[in-house]
């Protein structure tokens, strides 16, 4: 590997030690080894048109409190430490988009709300329309699901 | 003023501890030997010359072999003005310690050569309009007066060799030492391509 791709693997080992530093497993109700491992298992949990809910943090002064960010993954961009994706939402009939660096301390979770059936990498098209055509249809593996409902 | 040798090793970027994104240039620093000094006395001025990257002794000829005797011999030698050689000697190793509580430092090395440009791009002219009868492109327009001078004044700015000068970049924020990898970071880009070799001091104006 070379020396900026090791460096840059560090980096992300070093970020999954620094999100849980300085917090202690007692007092908190997550389990940290879970946290750090999400954050490092994070390219790969969640594809092309999945709908997400990403939890930001939010300093403000000295308080820190999360958002939310919800909406369809329409497009990913870069790799190793530099990949970024992009969400977008519909907020009051306005099209938002927002990138988020993959690997960023500021984010607190994501959560895989629907997975989408998509045949495109770059989901722009979104973009140019609205109402129901600017929705993403859920992908269902029906082995999953057949195997479930006989059970 | 005193500095080390070191090696471009590409761009990447760094989240620093309030979660920022920041663009950051790695630099990579071999170990950094005295190979030679220069004195008032002999050479009229003071002066350490540093070496860096092995170099295999059956590269070198004769006059090399005698410069490094019983030294290590390099393959990058550049010279510094210091005025007080007399706190170091031949043979030492110059390091990474050699950034310790520095917190800017400034870089310079040799940009990319761009080859022969015209004076657009060169210098930065504004050129003509491309279209509606203009047969006035992309050339440098007029470089002079009439019978008084009677010549082009010298030193204008025209077309020609772009690139592969030297180049500081001054105040680059040190981000991070990595002194077992011997790298160091650095905030924003430095001149050159991949693999230059680069001089890095202390920031002068800071």
């Amino acid at each position: 590997m070379s020396i900026i791709r090791t460096v840059e693997q560090e980096h992300i080992k070093h970020l999954s030690e620094f999100i849980i530093k300085g917090k202690d497993p007692a007092t908190t109700k997550v389990n940290l080894d879970e946290v750090k491992d999400n954050f490092l298992s994070r390219v790969g949990s969640f594809d092309i048109g999945d709908l997400v809910k990403v939890a930001v943090k939010i300093v403000e002064g000295k308080r820190e409190r999360i958002q939310f960010f919800e909406g369809y993954v329409i497009s990913f961009r870069g790799h190793g430490i530099t990949k970024t994706f992009k969400v977008r939402k519909i907020a009051f009939s306005v099209g938002v988009e927002r990138t988020f660096p993959m690997y960023s301390p500021n984010i607190d979770s994501i959560e895989v709300i629907r997975k989408g059936r998509v045949r495109r990498a770059k989901l722009f098209y979104l973009r140019e329309r609205s109402g129901k055509k600017a929705n993403i249809v859920e992908r269902i593996n029906y082995k999953k699901a057949n195997a479930k409902a006989k059970k | 003023m005193l500095g080390i040798i070191g090696k471009k090793i590409g761009m990447t970027q760094i989240f620093n501890d309030s979660g920022e994104l920041l663009p950051v240039t790695l630099l990579q620093v071999e170990s950094n030997v005295i190979v030679g000094k220069k004195t008032i006395e002999k050479d009229g001025y003071n002066a350490l010359i540093i070496g860096t990257i092995d170099v295999e002794e059956k590269r070198l000829n004769k006059s090399a072999k005698g410069f490094f005797k019983d030294l290590a011999p390099k393959k990058v030698l550049k010279e510094f003005r210091v005025d007080d050689i007399q706190n170091f000697e031949r043979g030492q190793s110059i390091g990474l310690e050699f950034l310790d509580n520095v917190s800017f430092v400034d870089v310079s090395g040799y940009s990319k050569g761009k080859g022969f440009q015209g004076v657009m791009k060169r210098w930065g002219f504004s050129g003509g309009r491309a279209t509606h009868g203009s047969k006035f492109h992309r050339q440098n327009g007029s470089t002079g007066q009439n019978t008084e001078p009677a010549k082009s004044i010298k030193g204008l700015k025209r077309a020609g060799h772009m690139g592969f000068e030297q180049v500081t970049t001054l105040n680059l924020k040190v981000v991070k030492v990595d002194a077992e990898k011997k790298i160091i970071a650095v905030y924003g880009s430095v001149p050159g391509r991949k693999n230059t070799e680069l001089v890095i001091r202390k920031a002068v104006k800071k």
